[in-house]
């Protein structure tokens, strides 16, 4: 037998051409929701001279788009913070998503699996009950911070909880510590709401999840943990593909299996409760991109994760555009609206990929 | 090449005791077999020299105690073949063989450019090129099981453990799957232990047979040494009949229960 004369036949197997081009096509949907998403929304001017201002913005470059200084402002201070939030929220809650899907090796795994919702709406619930307007003149909103500590708190009971009885199959009894911590979150949260229930509309709007009131200071809240966290969960993607052998086939191929779940969940939860805190619970991406990206690019998390992170800032940019819009000059909540558009659009691609197989 | 040795080994699951008082030793280039009744504790010894288990005692391979050294460590050294390998559907025979290389890869790197060689190699080797870009779901039971093989192989890892190796398959990829083994035994000096129940197979390709009953060491031996009607009948609690062919093979077949 020949070995070493073999021809390289199979190594596109692992980087299919199918893949650069979907990181490509991934890239330029992130742009073109981006250019939309500023371009669309209530005063502000006309549409068209905003891509030209854009194109003027930039360095070495200068066009007459016509555009005030005024309606720049509102441009830059109302418009793109809120797109750019999207943004880092949908890229976010995508690819922590997809990291808990591979790590719990459960398709229908959200990112909000262990708590990080509950834990959210727990700690948003007691800032609305305690004296909200108080709260607003404050130089650091607690809403946002108690949200975020709520989050983190609920992951760590479960973890706690989750890992200290069941030894052997780990992964299950964690996610049964984080339906426990959930309800437990959930039914304090009903209390609290009972006994203030002047308060309920406040909260249920922040459940809902929203956009509209972003600023560059959320932005810049979120950034370092979306960076931080978005880097480590895409450098486990080749890990993760290791883990859809199942912990003891992991383990005898040599992979550390408690550290490698351990980082990810820590990751996707610091990443989610980040994106929670200032954006409410936009429920669906986490699900729906991943599953979406598997459809069209195949299962491996090499492809998976880093077209999940893409793909989840577009969709859900572009899922801010109708919930400006649809009820002008109200807003739809970005939860309403991700959920009502996403989930004919996932039945449609699993009904032309089950066709196509 | 490597030997890997049991000193002293146990295995307890809560107050049962799986695997008591084991003591082997296991050569470069030996093959030996562990059989026994369900229960006996065959898979035990070989998911505890897998990391799978917590044991008491020592398993050392070339005299370093597995428990002292890391899990890549021992994947370098010990590739296993499990009873019943999870398969993820929607992953491709390339990307399943490539796993194998992970104790070769940096914790965050990628596979270089030997790793995917040595893939191909064994995707070649064992015949399952053609089947590269196939999803493991389209696989029948044979070429799955010769996948797992194959992932193992990719290992490189001079010590194999097989579980059960061919419950699932017809006589034909029972044999070609042992044969396989024992090709890359010959060839490479690999250590493997295996667990079987087809008492006949486990006598044709095993150099040294382990019988285990209730976790002990109940016989050892060669085929000729191990399989006798009477021990058979004490230990599975089976009336079989054992033929000695002219060649040394050893024929095991069973017997229906007298009826009274």
């Amino acid at each position: 037998m020949t070995l070493a004369t073999t021809p390289r036949s199979v190594e596109i197997v692992v980087l299919p051409r199918g893949q650069r081009w979907w990181l490509s096509a991934s890239v330029i949907a992130l742009m073109i929701a981006l250019v939309i998403g500023t371009m669309i929304g209530p005063a502000g001017p006309v549409w068209w001279r905003i891509p030209i201002e854009l194109i003027n913005r930039l360095p070495f470059i200068t066009v007459h788009s016509g555009i005030t200084s005024a309606e720049w402002n509102i441009v830059w201070q109302i418009r793109m913070p809120r797109v750019v939030l999207a943004a880092l929220v949908g890229a976010m809650l995508s690819v922590a998503g997809a990291g808990y899907q591979g790590v719990f090796r459960n398709p229908l795994v959200d990112p909000y699996l262990l708590g990080v919702a509950a834990g959210a709406g727990l700690g948003a619930t007691v800032v609305f009950s305690l004296n909200r307007a108080g709260t607003l003149h404050w130089i650091v909103d607690p809403l946002p911070l108690a949200a975020f500590c709520g989050a983190l708190l609920a992951v760590f009971v479960t973890y706690v909880v989750g890992t200290s009885f069941g030894a052997q199959r780990s992964a299950t009894t964690l996610v049964l510590a984080g339906v426990a911590v959930t309800s437990l979150a959930t039914a304090i949260q009903a209390f609290v709401l009972q006994r203030h229930n002047d308060v309920v509309r406040q909260v249920y709007s922040w459940i809902l999840g929203r956009l509209s009131t972003a600023t560059w200071s959320d932005v810049r809240l979120i950034l370092p943990y979306v960076v931080l966290s978005s880097c480590v969960l895409l450098l486990h993607r080749r890990l993760l593909d290791l883990m859809r052998v199942g912990e003891d086939e992991a383990i005898a191929l040599g992979a550390n299996v408690r550290r490698v779940r351990l980082i990810v969940v820590f990751a996707a939860t610091l990443g989610t409760a980040a994106a929670v805190a200032v954006s409410g619970l936009i429920g669906f991406v986490g699900i729906i991109v991943p599953h979406a990206v598997r459809l069209v690019a195949g299962a491996s998390y090499r492809r998976v994760m880093p077209l999940s992170l893409l793909l989840g800032a577009a969709f859900l940019v572009a899922a801010d555009i109708p919930s400006r819009v649809l009820a002008d000059p109200a807003e739809t909540p970005i939860g309403v609206v991700t959920a009502f558009f996403g989930a004919p659009f996932f039945l449609l691609l699993l009904r032309t990929r089950q066709v196509a197989k | 090449m490597t030997t890997i040795s049991f000193i002293n080994f146990g295995v307890t699951y809560g107050t049962e005791h799986a695997v008591s008082q084991f003591d082997d030793t296991v050569h470069s280039g030996e093959w030996l077999c562990l059989i026994g009744p369900n229960g006996a504790g065959k898979s035990s010894i070989l998911r505890a020299a897998t990391g799978l288990v917590d044991y008491s005692g020592s398993i050392t391979l070339d005299d370093k105690d597995i428990k002292s050294e890391s899990n890549r460590w021992r994947a370098r050294l010990v590739s296993y073949v499990p009873q019943s390998p999870l398969i993820p559907e929607d992953m491709t025979v390339y990307e399943y063989v490539l796993l194998g290389r992970n104790p070769y890869v940096a914790h965050f790197g990628s596979e270089s450019a030997h790793d995917l060689d040595v893939v191909e190699r064994v995707l070649n080797r064992l015949d399952l090129v053609r089947f590269a870009r196939r999803s493991l779901g389209t696989l029948s039971g044979g070429e799955r099981q010769r996948l797992v093989i194959a992932r193992a192989i990719a290992q490189e890892s001079p010590v194999l453990l097989l579980d059960e190796p061919t419950t699932a398959l017809d006589i034909g990829h029972q044999q070609h799957a042992l044969e396989l083994v024992d090709g890359l035994r010959r060839e490479q000096g690999l250590t493997v232990i295996s667990a079987m129940h087809d008492l006949t197979l486990a006598g044709l390709y095993a150099d040294r047979l382990v019988l285990m009953h209730q976790g002990f060491r109940v016989a050892v031996g060669t085929a000729q040494q191990v399989l006798r009607s009477e021990t058979l009948a004490e230990f599975y609690g089976v009336s079989a009949r054992v033929h000695h062919e002219p060649d040394g093979t050893v024929v095991v077949i069973p017997q229906r229960a007298p009826s009274i």
